[in-house]
């Protein structure tokens, strides 16, 4: 059961203020699959997101990770437990260089971070790993570079790298092609694709043709609610679907 | 776009170790040669306690991101009762010193319990109010002798064989202390709990989703800073003689936050050179009365909107230096 899949909602609601914002969504994620939430915007993606990584708790459900019930979870927790999410708005430390980006994430596994009277020199010891991990995705010439000068695509790239060396379970991908050029939307699907054979990946995505090639599987939010699950192929069949991207009566 | 931080070859910035060393270097050189130079060294003393409270706000407001606006509360906290354990119990410097600091300690733990659970402005805000409210604390309690303020403090013999008395002993155990204070600022900003701290400023929900518990980083940055604020107001008692509610007036936290940004906001130097130019100016304008504070002020508009960086923030940028 929980070997099958890694993820698991059962009727998670979150509402604002009378306003539902996600309505009685059960999700399955199916363990080291690419699992894509897609919806046209407002229809609780995000929100989605926010709930299961816990920056936001949930109004009613339950949240499942690993056969553990993570419902109650400081997001801080959620993180430590495997389950790491990135962020719309590219989430790097803009004035620390790439390599020091990655290693803020390494660090924070060997528990010195609270030693405010050692030499930084100690953390000189993550950073062949943090060179292995840039060198993953391509980023090995950009080792020394603040992330701040660093272009947009190559900062989503950082982004994954840091992620990565967490040794996560999972990931949560937060639309990881926005405002990206074509180049860089192929240099990160294939980046994506790469690391998908080791994690279980959840993303939300607007690029449909991203969604095509990348996903295994599809779950289409509306309004809050599951419109439909299934593969691209079958999902681009759904006369439902159609009509949610494109509005009623389009024909 | 040119690089402001140079890195080493190992990608991590270590931006101008060199340049740090060397200002620290000059900084200590100028300050040992005060007592020979004519220059009066209770106004230096009374500048290097000032520029220890700055560096200690600096700390938290530079490199975790925190705006505290109620900074005096532990400077008037150290004060107070160092003064009170040297004059009424009769204790020895250090031993007053050692207590001061663990009440800000004591206070920061309490205070930072309850402000580091908001963010922003709520932050900066709840911080004014318990530095108020622990202001008509002080002011009603007997032990700080309200509007008088604890005066006649004792300097006694630090350790037994520093006389503070005698002027000289006196600047030169307030520039030890100061330079040691600064040194263990300087190892905290570079030190693995100082890079959490940044990543944390930089992007706080990114540092969450990394598995950060950050408020209890806030937590230690903001008890740390005030203990090292605490120390700043212990060692003023000795250069005083006193201690009186100026200290924990809430012009005293706008004072140090005008300091650290006249000298620079996130850079190690800045706090320094911004205590003495606002003590400089409190001391040489003197003349001018409540003239002082309008020109504080317009001092403060001139810094904002043109060199936003501070003093050593504005040379740290033009010659692409860390300082």
């Amino acid at each position: 059961m929980s070997d099958e899949f890694i993820l698991q909602t059962h009727g998670l609601t979150k509402e604002f203020a009378g306003f539902v914002a996600v309505r009685d969504v059960n999700l399955k994620v199916r363990r080291g699959s690419i699992h894509a939430l897609i919806g046209p915007n407002g229809a609780g993606k995000t929100t989605c997101f926010n709930l299961l990584t816990k920056f936001l708790t949930p109004t009613k459900g339950q949240i499942l990770y690993k056969g553990q019930d993570i419902t109650s979870l400081q997001p801080a927790a959620v993180a430590r437990l495997g389950l790491v999410r990135s962020f719309q708005i590219s989430a790097v430390f803009p004035h620390l260089t790439a390599l020091e980006n990655v290693r803020v994430a390494l660090q924070r596994q060997h528990g010195n971070s609270f030693d405010f009277w050692r030499s930084k020199s100690v953390l000189d010891v993550y950073n062949q790993r943090a060179e292995e991990l840039l060198h993953d995705v391509g980023l090995s010439d950009f080792a020394k570079t603040p992330a701040v000068e660093m272009p947009y695509g190559r900062k989503r790239a950082l982004e994954i790298a840091t992620t990565l060396a967490l040794d996560p379970d999972m990931m949560l991908l937060d639309e990881p092609m926005a405002g990206m050029g074509h180049e860089d939307i192929d240099k990160i699907s294939v980046l994506i694709k790469r690391i998908s054979a080791k994690y279980t990946i959840l993303m939300v995505e607007h690029n449909l043709s991203v969604v095509a090639h990348l996903s295994d599987i599809i779950t289409v939010l509306t309004r809050g609610q599951v419109l439909a699950e299934g593969n691209y192929a079958e999902l681009s069949k759904d006369q439902r679907v159609k009509e949610a991207y494109l509005g009623a009566g389009h024909e | 776009m040119t690089t402001m931080t140079t890195s080493s070859a190992d990608g991590v910035s270590k931006p101008f170790i060199r340049d740090e060393m060397w200002a620290f270097l000059i900084m200590t050189a100028l300050l040992v040669m005060v007592p020979v130079s004519g220059i009066y060294p209770f106004f230096v003393m009374q500048a290097l306690c000032f520029a220890l409270f700055a560096c200690a706000f600096n700390l938290l407001i530079g490199y975790s991101g925190l705006l505290s606006f109620g900074h005096a509360m532990f400077l008037g906290t150290g004060g107070y009762v160092t003064a009170h354990a040297a004059k009424v119990w009769g204790v020895s410097p250090e031993i007053g010193i050692v207590l001061g600091v663990a009440a800000a300690v004591a206070l920061g733990v309490i205070t930072g319990l309850i402000a580091i659970r908001r963010q922003g402005i709520y932050f900066s805000m709840i911080t004014l109010a318990l530095s108020q409210l622990l202001y008509f604390v002080y002011l009603q309690t007997p032990f700080t002798h309200g509007e008088d303020g604890i005066q006649g403090v004792p300097q006694g013999m630090m350790f037994g064989i520093f006389d503070l008395s005698k002027p000289i002993t006196l600047y030169y155990v307030v520039l030890v202390i100061f330079l040691l204070a600064f040194l263990l600022i300087y190892r905290i900003i570079n030190s693995p709990f100082g890079e959490v701290l940044k990543s944390i400023r930089e992007n706080e929900p990114r540092a969450i989703s990394l598995g950060y518990k950050t408020d209890q980083y806030k937590l230690m940055a903001f008890i740390l800073s005030g203990a090292l604020a605490g120390l700043a107001g212990a060692v003023k008692v000795f250069v005083a003689q006193n201690a009186s509610l100026t200290d924990v007036h809430w012009t005293m936290s706008g004072e140090v936050v005008l300091m650290t940004l006249v000298g620079g906001l996130g850079t190690v130097f800045g706090p320094v050179i911004g205590a003495f130019v606002i003590i400089a100016m409190q001391q040489y304008l003197a003349s001018f009365g409540q003239w002082v504070l309008v020109i504080q002020g317009v001092i403060f508009v001139v810094c904002v909107l043109t060199f936003r960086r501070g003093v050593i923030g504005e040379i740290a940028h033009y010659f692409r230096r860390s300082l």
